[in-house]
């Protein structure tokens, strides 16, 4: 079945990184097989205790724009990324962790939750996974 | 034949499409799946994936702002 989303996540945003998730979820509900690459800032993420680290793309304000939109987010009953990696990995989706990023920021296996990472791989991995794929992003 | 309900009212994108691909795949084929939420996009789109999916919707319910919708598995 070709009938696949790959997406590159390359930012360690929490926003972008609800973006990648939500997207992923929404592909594999929709009956599609779905695969995420971490690679750079976005590897960081998949530190223990990693997932809700990052800080907004835009409007950050040392993490008082983080704090509001998360108060926001909140209110209006968004689920947590926790419970949207949960969930992606209760639906069949992938995870593939870049072996360079891991070698260039000096992070060890032992640091990530290995319980999610289905393959560590590089640039072939992800090419192998996104040719036969319907929608690739990069994020 | 069995009922599975799921209850998704309050959640917002994308837990009650989420929930309600979860719940057919516990399913064993014949089931019957309701959900039940309050997401109006998800009224749309849970339709939609289960078109993709092949899957029958029975029926559709809305009533003050609460969707009711029906699939077989």
């Amino acid at each position: 079945m070709s009938n696949k989303t790959v997406i590159i996540v390359h930012s360690g945003d929490m926003d972008k990184l609800y973006s990648a998730l939500i997207i992923a979820n929404g592909s594999l509900s929709m009956g599609m097989e779905a695969s995420l690459y971490f690679t750079f800032w976005g590897l960081e993420r998949l530190k223990k205790g990693g997932l809700e680290k990052g800080p907004l793309s835009k409007m950050n304000f040392l993490g008082l724009g983080k704090w509001m939109v998360k108060g926001r987010m909140k209110k209006a009953n968004v689920a947590p990324l926790e419970k949207m990696m949960t969930d992606f990995k209760e639906l069949g989706g992938k995870i593939i962790a870049c072996e360079m990023t891991m070698e260039i920021m000096g992070i060890k296996q032992e640091q990530l939750r290995t319980e999610w990472i289905d393959e560590y791989g590089a640039v072939g991995t992800y090419v192998h996974e996104a040719k036969d794929a319907e929608i690739t992003l990069f994020i | 034949m069995t009922t599975i309900e799921v209850d998704t009212r309050g959640e917002t994108c994308p837990v009650p499409l989420v929930e309600c691909r979860k719940a057919l795949r516990k399913a064993a084929p014949g089931d019957e799946v309701i959900v039940t939420g309050t997401h109006p996009a998800s009224k749309k789109e849970i339709p939609m994936a289960c078109e993709s999916m092949g899957l029958e919707i029975i029926g559709i319910d809305e009533e003050s702002g609460e969707w009711k919708i029906r699939i077989k598995r």
